[in-house]
């Protein structure tokens, strides 16, 4: 296990540290102690390691994810996971706004709540949050899965591309463009993996299923009220 | 003797003004076109240089040097571009554009010695291979944003707003989203894409602070970071794109062009950018950074003579794209039958998001695209921006400076009110500056 810990060494050198691991390095493991809040922790990390840190966090934790594992035994602030490629993201405790912003792909699982615009503009990530998530949550969300366990906020799906929204309590109101669709075998299976693999215990034939009425794919003036 | 009066065309209904009423009502919907500004604004035409006199000692044209060079992003860095003229080459997208068309901007821009700039929709392998200092776009949508493409930016441009749509987001009409376009943006092919407005995970100027050091620590603090506006507060968005930690400021014209956006937000939302460029000086001079975080300019730029009227009002280099797309080959003449054909002429085309230019510029047709010669195209654009450097150096020299950085706004004069009151320099033959000095 390689210790790093904010309180004795600058944000730079932990970055740099981790930027520097090398294919077959045998630094798998790290842990990083008294984050107190700090902001880029651990981001643009692209090595197949495992980073667990030690409290919480500020903005854009684990920005960038390539490939690594982090923990965060804690929670996150805004921005969490942004633009994650790959690996696995998990915060124990709950996750402000904007979490896994345009994730390309990956995991991202949040045991909390998450605030507003979780999963905004959402590339293909996978999203699962054990409870609530805020207003405008998958905005813009092109591809992906979100998973709520709790409810949704309102705005829900706003302007949704192809990414698949599931929610198994209350949805406040749904966004432009965004329904809700009929779930078959198909996709309880797909939700049934994803729920196993963010390791929570819950019936996928509860949820309901959300997507886009794809009206907004190409402009038409009688929708414009949509706009 | 009559008795009718001749028939009277309204200055306020004009000809367009009446046509574009009958559209909107015939259709629905409402304009939209590629390009900026195409109303008369104040400009740099409305400026004059003054050269040497009895007061000035002016340099000898081709024997005494008059250097070109600019660095941008020392402020942080590690580092910093280097660029052997003060022109880049502004941000336009694999989308928006044709892959020729990318990649004669990459040729051109690395021929003179200059940067490129990616654009909404990622980085492809050809312009990075083509483009010896690129700027890499982080824009609201991200599409096609990712780490590994960061790393190997020469620099990052955030994007906050461009001059023909401050505050405006974007549309690439299904037309151009071919199944490398809707790849690299993960979209389905065909449909029309839309980019938001804001950025998706930071909200004003103190976020924006924290977002660049994300950046800076993904990229171990190597490359500068570069804030871009459309011009509409220019003095307070330098003030706050330098509290947020840019290297470089970029600051971008009403007549700053577009891929696509409404036709009634082009010409009226922004700041022309003659009145753009001293509040934004006063900026970085009044926070003491002014030549420490370099100013860019950009947005109707067309010539040496506007490249050194915009350095003597305080910029460090500037950035064109419409004369760059001028320059190899947008609106050529000899495809005048191609644009009768789409309803338009040659010199005003601007229909860009339809996916239909005779030039093979502004579209992903195949065929279309295939009528772009890269390489050719890439020298033409060499040419031009080597032609600009010129001019600006001869009316460098003729102002006595051995660099144009040298030049300064005591070079210059205003031939209108207005142009004298929003350039911060006298109207020609007096010594008034209107709001700062007594007539």
């Amino acid at each position: 296990m390689t210790s790093f810990d904010l309180a004795a060494q600058p944000l730079r050198d932990l970055n740099r540290a981790l930027h520097g691991i090398a294919d077959g390095d045998n630094r798998t493991a790290w842990e990083i102690l008294n984050p107190r809040g700090a902001h880029a922790v651990a981001v643009g990390v692209n090595q197949p390691v495992d980073i667990t840190v030690k409290g919480n966090v500020g903005y854009y934790c684990a920005g960038m994810n390539e490939a690594a594992t982090i923990t965060i035994e804690g929670s996150a602030g805004p921005g969490l996971a942004e633009n994650i490629m790959s690996g696995t993201v998990r915060v124990k405790g709950d996750a402000s706004q904007y979490a896994a912003a345009t994730g390309h792909g990956g995991l991202v699982v949040i045991e909390g709540n998450a605030s507003s615009r979780c999963g905004i503009s959402m590339k293909g990530v996978d999203i699962v949050v054990g409870g609530n998530v805020g207003h405008m949550s998958a905005f813009m969300g092109q591809a992906g899965h979100l998973v709520v366990l709790g409810d949704a906020g309102d705005g829900l799906g706003d302007s949704i591309y192809e990414a698949e929204l599931f929610v198994r309590g209350t949805v406040k109101s749904l966004g432009a463009d965004c329904i809700r669709k009929e779930m078959d075998e198909a996709h309880i299976a797909t939700l049934a993996g994803l729920l196993a693999k963010a390791g929570f215990d819950a019936d996928p034939a509860s949820f309901k299923r959300y997507g886009s009425a794809r009206k907004l794919y190409h402009f038409n003036v009688d929708h414009a009220d949509a706009y | 003797m009559t008795t009718k009066t001749p028939p009277q065309f309204s200055a306020t209904f004009d000809d367009y003004t009446q046509a574009e009423i009958r559209r909107a009502a015939a259709t629905g919907i409402y304009d939209i076109r590629g390009g900026g500004a195409k109303r008369k604004v104040p400009h740099f035409d409305d400026l004059l240089v003054l050269g040497a006199s009895m007061s000035r000692y002016p340099l000898e044209g081709y024997r005494e040097r008059c250097d070109t060079d600019v660095m941008l992003g020392s402020r942080y860095a590690e580092k910093p571009i280097h660029l052997k003229i003060p022109i880049t080459i502004a941000g336009m997208s694999f989308g928006s554009l044709s892959g020729p068309a990318k990649e004669a901007l990459g040729r051109g821009a690395t021929l003179a010695g200059t940067s490129t700039t990616t654009g909404d929709g990622g980085m492809t392998d050809e312009e990075r291979g083509h483009s010896e200092r690129l700027v890499y776009q982080l824009l609201p949508s991200r599409y096609g944003m990712n780490p590994r493409d960061l790393r190997r930016a020469d620099a990052i441009e955030v994007v906050v707003g461009q001059g023909a749509k401050p505050g405006g987001g974007g549309m690439l009409l299904g037309q151009k989203i071919s199944a490398r376009v809707a790849s690299m943006r993960t979209l389905p092919e065909g449909i029309d894409q839309r980019s938001a407005c804001r950025h998706p995970d930071w909200t004003g100027p103190d976020d924006l602070a924290i977002k660049i050091t994300e950046l800076r620590e993904i990229t171990d603090w190597q490359v500068p970071i570069f804030i871009k506006v459309g011009a509409s507060r220019p003095y307070y968005d330098t003030a706050l794109a330098v509290k947020a930690g840019a290297d470089v400021v970029v600051l971008d014209g009403m007549q700053g062009g577009t891929a696509a956006t409404q036709a009634v937000f082009i010409e009226n939302v922004g700041l022309p950018t003659l009145a753009a460029i001293r509040p934004a000086v006063q900026a970085l001079q009044d926070l003491g950074v002014h030549r420490e975080v370099q100013l860019v300019i950009s947005g109707g730029i067309r010539s040496g003579a506007d490249v050194a009227k915009a350095l003597a009002l305080g910029a460090d280099a500037v950035s064109i794209g419409s004369a760059a797309l001028t320059a190899i080959g947008d609106n050529d003449p000899k495809w005048e039958a191609d644009y009768q054909a789409l309803g338009t002429t040659a010199g005003a085309y601007d229909d860009w998001h339809e996916g239909r230019d005779p030039a093979g510029i502004t579209t992903q047709d195949p065929e279309l695209a295939a009528r772009l010669d890269p390489v050719a195209a890439g020298r033409r654009l060499a040419n031009y921006l080597s032609v600009m450097t010129m001019e600006a150096q001869t009316i460098a020299r003729a102002c006595g400076h051995n660099h144009v950085h040298n030049m300064e706004p005591e070079d210059l004069v205003a031939l209108t009110i207005e142009a004298a009151a929003m350039a911060g320099v006298p109207l020609a033959g007096t010594d008034w500056i209107p709001g700062k000095t007594r007539f």
